[in-house]
């Protein structure tokens, strides 16, 4: 069924091989410009009517953004997920908060999280779940965690990590002697 | 500090910019006068907390301290996996009731506050307000390894590694998350510092108010309330 959706799909729209993951699932890379008309026909007219996520994938590297945007159709319980890339460098998305309400939710998420701008999406500029954040959005991959911990929390001193192998072959046979090192 | 890759330096010098509706301002108001309005300014909220001061007698002081232990009231603000696991406290299995601890609605009925768990900063931003707005005397339990080191929290960019740092801490429990039966033997340990005299944190909190503040207002970024709220 998804062989011959993907194959209806690709008379009208510039998409590549697609990923059969499972038999109900599949993802699939679109264009950036064919995105809305792409997600208004999967809804309208091949049942795929309820949004799952739409999330993003930093592809540092590449100098890319990923969203996905996962539909399923409920009736034939099959979910195709459209992947779609976008420049990281003032990274900016099409809204489509009028197609699903709930993408305005996911939409702040990723314009808080990520970086990515969808112009026209309500309250989209709105703080999400962080507060008072000041420093670069905290999921992107050169955003370092620990780096930023370090400089911002004070730590309790005597903290100590032990190998759990060693920890324990010290704690089990106190008069084995250590392996020397090859 | 740890070593860490200088390419993540952090700009410290940036400042979230205050919340237009917080800005100070002048109004027109319905009946046509104009009035000048500060939503930060709390009026009653102005005075820092004071020292509270002990009885006139040991004797009477000791007694006191011997009611105050034998009543201590918790504070509902569950943070964290630790308010789970204070839910079979107050059911007949562990029955902390026994010991003359209940669970109260709001600060002002209670004197004990619970941090349970791992607290990011915008919820230590309400603890703050929680605590600040509990009547003296009032103490503090961490529990976790979350409260006390970070724990399994040690890099994450939004939640604080030292809660003795912000708020006067009486009494940590280690665990994570610690049982019940460790909750229990918690709080005769805090009982029995509080019949010695010794659960001083809330004059602690008084007397050290600015370096407090000080430490709160450098990882709360946008500050919108009174420094002192009672």
């Amino acid at each position: 069924m998804m062989k011959d959706l993907i194959a209806k799909l690709k008379k009208h729209y510039k998409l590549t091989e697609p990923d059969y993951r499972r038999a109900d699932l599949t993802f699939v890379t679109a264009q950036k410009d064919e995105l809305r008309s792409l997600l208004i026909a999967l809804r309208d007219i091949e049942g795929f009517t309820h949004l799952v996520l739409l999330t993003a994938v930093d592809w540092l590297e590449e100098g890319l953004f990923q969203l996905t945007y996962m539909l399923n159709n409920r009736a034939a319980n099959r979910t195709l997920a459209l992947r779609v890339m976008i420049p990281r460098a003032n990274a900016v998305g099409d809204t489509i908060h009028d197609l699903w309400p709930t993408a305005e939710t996911y939409q702040r998420e990723l314009r808080e999280m990520f970086g990515i701008d969808f112009p026209g999406s309500p309250r989209v500029n709105d703080e999400f779940i962080l507060e008072g954040w000041t420093d670069m959005p905290p999921y992107r991959r050169d955003f370092d965690s620990l780096a930023y911990s370090l400089q911002t929390y004070r730590e309790r001193p005597g903290r100590v990590t032990h190998d759990p192998r060693e920890h324990m072959k010290k704690a089990l046979y106190p008069d084995q002697k250590p392996e020397a090192a090859k | 500090m740890k070593h860490f890759d200088p390419t993540f330096k952090k700009d410290t010098e940036k400042e979230f910019p205050l919340r237009e509706e917080m800005r100070p301002r002048t109004v027109e108001t319905p009946d046509g006068q104009t009035i000048e309005i500060e939503p930060l300014k709390d009026y009653f909220c102005e005075a820092p907390p004071k020292v509270h001061p002990k009885a006139y007698s040991k004797i009477v002081e000791d007694f006191y301290n011997w009611a105050r232990a034998e009543s201590l009231w918790i504070l509902g603000f569950g943070t964290g996996c630790g308010a789970i696991e204070m839910r079979p406290l107050m059911t007949p299995r562990f029955d902390a009731y026994r010991w003359g601890i209940q669970w109260r609605p709001t600060p002002r009925q209670s004197n004990l506050l619970m941090i349970s768990g791992y607290l990011s900063i915008k919820t230590l931003k309400r603890a703050i307000r929680a605590y600040e707005q509990m009547q003296q005397p009032k103490y503090v339990v961490g529990l976790g390894s979350c409260t006390i080191n970070g724990g399994m929290y040690w890099d994450s960019y939004n939640t604080i590694k030292r809660l003795d740092d912000y708020l006067p801490v009486d009494m940590y429990i280690a665990g994570c998350m610690p049982r019940p039966e460790a909750l229990l033997a918690g709080f005769v340990a805090l009982k029995k510092i509080i019949k010695a005299g010794k659960a001083e944190g809330a004059n602690l909190y008084a007397e050290n108010f600015a370096q407090y503040k000080a430490n709160q207002k450098a990882v709360i970024k946008d500050w919108d309330m009174p420094d002192y709220s009672w």
